[in-house]
């Protein structure tokens, strides 16, 4: 082995972790082994989206006017809200990681505590969108048939178009791309309530982290596709 | 059967790096520098650039993917191959978006052709 | 011998192995040992296999007659859907690598354990449910859309239960083969043994690899694929049928960009096997190690880019044709440095000719003929008279029976005596290769002359002419059911009480799993070894056959 992965191997050795898996050498081993697998699952996700994004690019691209039409049943001011939230989360995620290398345990709950709130904040702003739409009529595919109620909210530029017929098909794109997002998000709620629950007990600290610091990441990526996302669809120019 | 004496492995049992913290400075730095985007790219769709809008807003939202992934994510501080990993991602996801759309944009012109010809079915 | 040999030899019988190391069902149903699952894995692909076989047999004695023999048109349907839908995504796919890559890579690399093992127990739990789902496929009235369930038809409104319980089960079983890649590539990188560097891994590694990029980053498409399959028939979202505004052809872009891709996760760990077993039974280093090794990556990497030839009549555009078709016959070229490796590797060697040796001979015919026929295919002129007529299913049961499937028993007949500590009866192994090999010719050579006859591929009848072939096809078809009855029945003969016991290195190799015992204690290794030269036979001698070989160094303390 090379100098410093024996030296950390004879350290973890004399006095082992709890949390030093058995086959893994050492925590330093253990923690850069954890995060590329991390990665590699993140990368599996980049691909995963990739297939909405296509549906995005193919019916955007074949049906422009209809996508331009139908952004404006999207409030951009909830959109950039969000990406406010979700970039603050996500700094929050970023500061746990910190906080838990450095010992610091109460920066590391405060961090947590944040990311989570942080991260309801984003789905209740959903809900609000998604409610408003729902009840006004607005569906997925077949199921969209705007009420006359949000055709009088639209600017006056898409008041005067008549109602496409395909659209539908947008909002079969925006529901499932912000959904699945929507997903995402709230599974990360559920792993942040799990590190909350595990660093309350003092799991984490400088020797072992790599928790925090895979959840952070999975919550990054989070926030990427969102980067991707508040542009593509609420920003039709 | 015997063993190879040969330079130290680099990837043997773990070749840990010592653990890069993040400072503040840089954090907050991050967080600003995409607030920062987030407005420029609302204001620019309010902009007709025509077909450049897509284009500015895809440019900001890979600039703003690109600093997220160096500094949330370090990846400025870590090991090249997660860099690879997730640059191979994009990638293939890229060639996966790019080659269908514009597939699709290519036979639109045959379907048209045959929507005129073949009678639509009574809904 | 010396008592060091003696040692070195002995089986460990008398010892704790990891098949003994704890009983009872709960111990190996929540086990985190690598072995355990991939003996579990090779346990359900196995039942799986024998499930789509039954499919194909119902399929090849329904064509013996031209009017159908034996069921309605509609059951054809499913039947031979079924039988492509369970092969490929419970078989083919998660086979080599969830079966034999879980037990063996930990070893070959010198580690106790994969990187993440409750991740991959996890991997094991969702391909069981996955499985559980096509089954119930079957239960709730099956599934007649062919395994590649296009739309617009898979996604009728009349379509029933059966289609949404598959795509749930694709999806699961996909999740699965993504998180097995992840725990193989990590495991590569971090935990080889020290001084094995990247060129001192076993080629079977480089293939795992390989196919570790291709589960990572092709599946996920083919879950978000069968997740919008899923919605659109439940919500009519417009995606991909066009009554409702969407694009079937898209679904077919979704769909190939992961099942052309899937079918270089079946054949790269199948080369890899390959690759291990013709320099052990040639007593010779492989050929040309570094381009085998590098030819692998090349194959996953192209394996990308060529999806479209599956699209050919579909509707895509004329750019894509041609851009799919050149694509596609750049793939062919690192598959041939790999057959022109092999072939030299046994130049000058000497040939043992066992079972694992003789089903890498049946491999290098059937591969041969069945990569050649692919170029027929990836070439656009010659591909649009022959789509969907029986020369498709002639090369691609040649590529995944003929070289997969058989790669998968030579691998096991190979590690056979590691998994379980037993040897297998050659005779027995070799009746079955031999079996195989000519059932296997029988059935899909006379498939290809009725494909270029003309007769379509997915019919429930045929043209009369094409009669004689048939009929030779469904003969050669329980021809190789009987040689693979043979080799299932060598196998699990060798597990009785009476059974030969196998030494820690039966066959002379210099993997590094060959110096762990047969079967191997729990963490594999009493002693953490260093990396070797994986194939370097000089430091190896033969003890006896029932001893096996040990290394000369060792022998001589």
């Amino acid at each position: 082995m090379s100098g410093d992965a024996a030296r950390e191997a004879r350290a973890d050795a004399a006095a082992p972790s709890p949390y030093l898996a058995h086959h893994f050498p050492s925590m330093a081993a253990q923690l850069e082994t954890s995060k590329l697998g991390l990665w590699l699952f993140l990368g599996s996700e980049v691909l995963f989206f990739s297939g909405l994004f296509t549906a995005y690019g193919v019916f955007r691209a074949n049906h422009w006017a209809l996508f331009h039409y139908a952004h404006h049943f999207l409030d951009w001011r909830m959109g950039a809200l969000n990406t406010v939230v979700l970039v603050s989360s996500n700094l929050t995620a970023a500061w746990s990681v910190r906080s838990a290398q450095l010992g610091d345990r109460r920066g590391l709950l405060r961090n947590l505590a944040l990311t989570l709130v942080l991260a309801s904040v984003f789905l209740v702003v959903k809900y609000f969108e998604y409610s408003h739409k729902l009840h006004n009529g607005v569906g997925w595919g077949a199921a969209c048939h705007p009420s006359a109620e949000i055709l009088a909210s639209l600017p006056d530029a898409a008041r005067a178009l008549p109602v496409p017929r395909d659209l539908g098909v947008f909002f079969s794109v925006y529901y499932v791309m912000t959904g699945l997002h929507g997903i995402h998000v709230l599974v990360g709620m559920g792993l942040y309530l799990w590190l909350l629950t595990r660093a309350s007990r003092g799991h984490f600290g400088a020797g072992y982290y790599v928790p925090v610091d895979a959840v952070a990441l999975y919550w990054h990526l989070v926030d990427l596709i969102w980067i991707f996302l508040f542009p593509l669809l609420y920003l039709i120019g | 059967m015997r063993p190879i004496v040969n330079q130290p492995s680099k990837h043997g049992a773990g070749e840990p790096a010592a653990p890069h913290v993040m400072s503040p400075r840089a954090l907050l730095g991050t967080a600003g520098a995409l607030l920062a985007l987030t407005a420029f790219t609302v204001a620019s769709s309010r902009v007709n650039l025509g077909e450049w809008n897509v284009v500015v807003a895809l440019a900001v939202a890979c600039t703003k993917a690109t600093l997220v992934a160096l500094f949330f994510m370090h990846l400025r501080y870590e090991s090249r191959v997660q860099a690879v990993v997730v640059g191979s991602a994009v990638l293939f996801a890229v060639l996966f978006v790019a080659f269908v759309v514009f597939d699709t944009t290519q036979y639109q012109p045959d379907i048209r052709e045959a929507a005129e010809r073949i009678p639509a079915k009574a809904p | 011998m010396t008592p060091a040999e003696a040692a070195l030899a002995a089986p460990a019988v008398a010892g704790e192995s990891y098949l003994t190391h704890r009983r009872g069902v709960r111990s190996w149903l929540f086990t985190l040992d690598h072995k355990r699952i991939g003996i579990m894995y090779l346990a359900l692909i196995s039942a799986c296999l024998l499930l789509g076989g039954v499919f194909a047999l119902v399929v090849r004695l329904h064509l013996w007659s031209p009017g159908g023999a034996l069921v309605s048109n509609d059951s054809y349907n499913k039947m031979f859907t079924l039988h492509g839908a369970v092969m490929i995504f419970l078989f083919v796919i998660p086979g080599i690598p969830s079966a034999l890559g879980n037990f063996v890579l930990p070893l070959q690399v010198g580690a106790k354990d994969v990187a993440f093992p409750r991740v991959n127990l996890l991997s094991f739990w969702l391909f069981c449910a996955g499985a559980v789902l096509f089954v119930a496929t079957l239960v709730a009235g099956g599934l007649d859309t062919g395994w590649t369930l296009y739309p617009p038809y898979s996604l009728e409104s009349s379509r029933g239960l059966g289609i949404l319980l598959a795509l749930s089960g694709v999806f699961l079983a996909g999740f699965s083969s993504i998180l097995t890649g992840v725990n193989f590539i990590a495991t590569i990188h971090r935990m080889r043994a020290p001084g094995m560097g990247w060129f001192d891994l076993p080629l079977f590694l480089w293939a795992l690899y390989a196919t570790g990029i291709i589960q990572i980053f092709a599946t996920p498409v083919l879950g978000i694929t069968v997740a919008l399959g899923f919605l659109e028939r439940l919500f009519h979202l417009g995606i991909f049928m066009p009554e409702y505004g969407g694009d079937p052809v898209l679904f077919q872009h979704f769909f190939w960009f992961y099942s052309h891709p899937a079918v270089y996760i079946m054949i790269l760990p199948a080369m890899g096997i390959v690759s291990e077993v013709v320099s052990v039974f040639s007593r010779k280093p492989i050929f040309g190690y570094r381009f085998i090794a590098m030819s692998s990556i090349a194959i996953a990497v192209i394996g990308f880019f060529v999806w479209g030839h599956h699209m050919f009549v579909s509707g895509q555009s004329r750019w894509s044709n041609l851009v799919f078709s050149f694509l596609t016959l750049l793939v062919a070229i690192p598959s041939a440095i790999k057959t022109f490796n092999w072939l030299a590797t046994m130049y000058k060697g000497a040939i043992v000719l066992k079972t694992p040796m003789l089903y890498v001979l049946s491999f290098f015919a059937i591969f041969g003929v069945g990569g050649l026929t692919g170029l027929f295919l990836g070439a656009l002129a010659t591909d649009i008279p022959l789509h969907d007529t029986y020369f498709v299913v002639a090369h691609f049961h040649f590529v995944m029976v003929g070289a997969v499937m058989i790669a998968f028993l030579a691998g096991l007949h190979y590690w056979w005596p590691k998994l379980t500590g037993r040897m297998y009866d050659e005779r027995t192994g070799i009746a079955s290769a031999i079996l195989v090999f000519l059932g296997f010719n029988l059935t899909f050579i006379p498939q290809f002359l009725v494909g270029v006859a003309g007769m379509p591929r997915r019919y429930a009848t045929y043209a009369a002419r094409f009669q004689g072939m048939n009929r030779l096809s469904t003969v050669g078809a329980f021809v190789l059911t009987l040689g693979l009855g043979f080799a299932l029945y060598g196998l699990l003969a060798s597990l009785r009480r009476s059974g030969a016991r196998a030494p820690a290195n039966p066959w002379g190799a210099a993997t590094l799993e060959w110096s762990a015992a047969s079967p191997p204690i729990t963490e594999n290794f009493a002693v953490p070894p260093l990396g070797r030269r994986p194939y370097d036979y000089n430091g190896l001698r033969k003890v006896s056959d029932e001893a096996g070989w040990v290394g000369v160094e060792e022998g001589a303390r």
